[in-house]
């Protein structure tokens, strides 16, 4: 790596100021929440009282619930979103560019609309017929499959495009049916991106709340909105604990998910 | 649409270097139904006139409040200060992480690329924590007025807390793609390192740079989850008024006309950074 600034006291003062950033603007921000979440009483500057009260009713009754509905709503969504996206970036693998340009366009148009306007769209469509889903968590787990797809489709296609073709070409002409080869030699090398589309959509589906909000039923609440309910409340330490639970799930998820991959391919 | 039909075909027609169409129809049909059905219905409700049939009465109705156009300044508002500090404390971050070498730079780009996965409006909450009338610093400074934090400034530090990474992934990779050499040689020849920024580093990751940004305005423009959780009062943005006529009002029509106006902003803007970053010389 080179340096632009060989000063040893000029670099060593840069060092400090970048690191003062960058716990300033990001890293407080993570220990303020997780401060918050073990406050009992916080009057002064620092909590006066520690508790894990809060902790412990985020993991238990209808806190634990909502986190659990987030859960299966993020591993459903993302499941879904994997065979959506994965299939369709493999059926227009060998598409005309232009049909190509058609796919990615239909596929990329929820990643750059406001979360708030697909809740809206989806609520609107949903609760009249023919397909009445108002009120269901179906509606829910669709929602998330429409605002995660598009991850899963570009980490698939991006994969698609790195694989050796000659690998493929070889087996078939090696006898193996289509099916085979698909089975045997695409599937297998696509899985790491995959698995690395998995991680963003889950986290993110996690996380979601413009669109959730918008139609979510109240037997249905997933953890950012009792983040929400609970803050708009004012129990505000109740909420940064559910909200600290969250992150705790997400990452732990993501670890098992593999970590390597997560950090290669996000974003 | 028969999936099981076009299956069958695919697995007879045996050569696997040639294109199928048939395949696309299942997600395509699947997006039709999750996706532009719903917009579509949301747009034809959006061009209705409040007696039902169609016609533009509701939305010109609407979009001449000034609820409507205040929602619309503070959308933008917000959006183009939050961008613009995202953009030079990314661009500064970026730098000195990259260029002044010190234990554990490569950990923290590695700790920014799993920020992303944080949601935003928990970085709301804890912002509170923070800055909010009952947070630290209020209390470090005995004030007793309202905090900054629930009106335009604190969204803004809000969004660019969130945000800076977003700016700063894609100018860490071009940044890594730089020509160390070049660099060299010109500090060699005598050029400080404020003019290397500015004449070589600068340059070479404008592109990256304006990518970023455009995603920043984009994100930022339909942000929803910092503001509603902060429980900001003097400020309205689109994504907030769409939730307030949608589910404390249930217009939905109303809400539909404000979220087209939200939509058009949103990729009207992206696009016209797109162009800007497509006419760059490279």
């Amino acid at each position: 790596m080179i340096s632009l600034i060989h000063a040893p006291a000029s670099r060593r003062s840069l060092a400090a100021l970048a690191l003062a950033l960058v716990i300033g603007v990001f890293g407080l921000p993570v220990l303020m929440l997780m401060l918050a979440s073990v406050a009992g009483e916080w009057n002064g500057v620092f909590p006066s009282q520690l508790t894990v009260e809060h902790l412990r009713g985020a993991i238990a009754g209808d806190q634990r619930l909502t986190l659990w509905h987030s859960l299966a709503t993020a591993v459903t969504a993302t499941a879904v979103a994997l065979a959506l996206g994965a299939w369709g970036a493999l059926a227009a693998r060998r598409a005309p560019p232009g049909v190509q340009r058609l796919v990615d366009v239909v596929y990329f148009v929820p990643i750059a609309l406001p979360s708030v306007s697909i809740g809206l769209a989806l609520l609107v469509a949903f609760s009249r017929p023919p397909l009445l889903l108002n009120g269901t968590v179906t509606l829910v787990i669709v929602t998330h499959v429409v605002l995660i797809t598009a991850y899963a489709y570009a980490n698939a296609k991006a994969g698609l495009a790195r694989l050796p073709a000659a690998l493929e070409e070889m087996a078939g002409s090696l006898g193996a049916t289509p099916h085979m080869v698909m089975l045997r030699i695409t599937l297998p090398l696509l899985l790491p991106h995959l698995l690395a589309a998995a991680a963003l959509g889950f986290s993110l589906s996690m996380g979601e709340l413009g669109a959730t909000i918008m139609l979510y039923p109240p037997r249905w609440a997933t953890a950012p909105i009792e983040v929400f309910a609970l803050t708009d409340r004012g129990s505000i330490f109740s909420g940064a604990a559910v909200g600290v639970v969250l992150l705790a799930g997400t990452f732990a998820a993501l670890l098992m998910l593999d970590r390597k991959r997560f950090t290669a391919h996000l974003a | 649409m028969k999936p099981a039909a076009t299956l069958g075909e695919g697995a007879r027609a045996g050569a696997h270097d040639a294109w199928r169409p048939g395949w696309l129809s299942l997600p395509v049909a699947a997006l039709g139904v999750v996706l532009f059905y719903p917009l579509a219905l949301m747009s034809a409700q959006a061009f209705t006139d409040p007696d039902g049939g169609p016609g533009l009465g509701r939305f010109i109705a609407i979009v001449r409040t000034g609820l409507f156009i205040g929602a619309l300044f503070d959308t933008v508002r917000i959006a183009f200060t939050a961008t613009a500090l995202c953009v030079a404390l990314g661009f500064t971050l970026a730098i000195l992480i990259r260029f002044v070498p010190f234990v554990g730079a490569r950990a923290l780009s590695r700790l920014i690329d799993a920020y992303l996965a944080f949601p935003s409006f928990l970085v709301a909450l804890s912002l509170t924590f923070l800055y909010g009338n009952a947070g630290i610093f209020a209390a470090a400074r005995g004030a007793s007025s309202a905090s900054f934090l629930y009106g335009f400034w604190g969204v803004v530090l809000a969004e660019v807390s969130y945000y800076t990474p977003f700016v700063m992934r894609p100018l860490l990779a071009a940044l890594d793609t730089l020509d160390h050499a070049q660099l060299e040689a010109a500090g060699s020849l005598g050029e400080t390192p404020v003019g290397v920024l500015r004449r070589i580093v600068l340059p070479a990751t404008l592109p990256a740079l304006l990518a970023g940004a455009s995603l920043c305005l984009l994100l930022t423009i339909n942000e929803f989850g910092i503001i509603l959780v902060m429980g900001v009062k003097d400020v309205v943005t689109l994504p907030m008024l769409i939730y307030g006529k949608a589910i404390e009002q249930f217009d939905y029509a109303g809400a539909s006309v404000v979220a087209l106006c939200n939509i058009a902003l949103s990729l009207g803007l992206y696009f016209a950074c797109r162009r800007l970053v497509d006419r760059l010389p490279t």
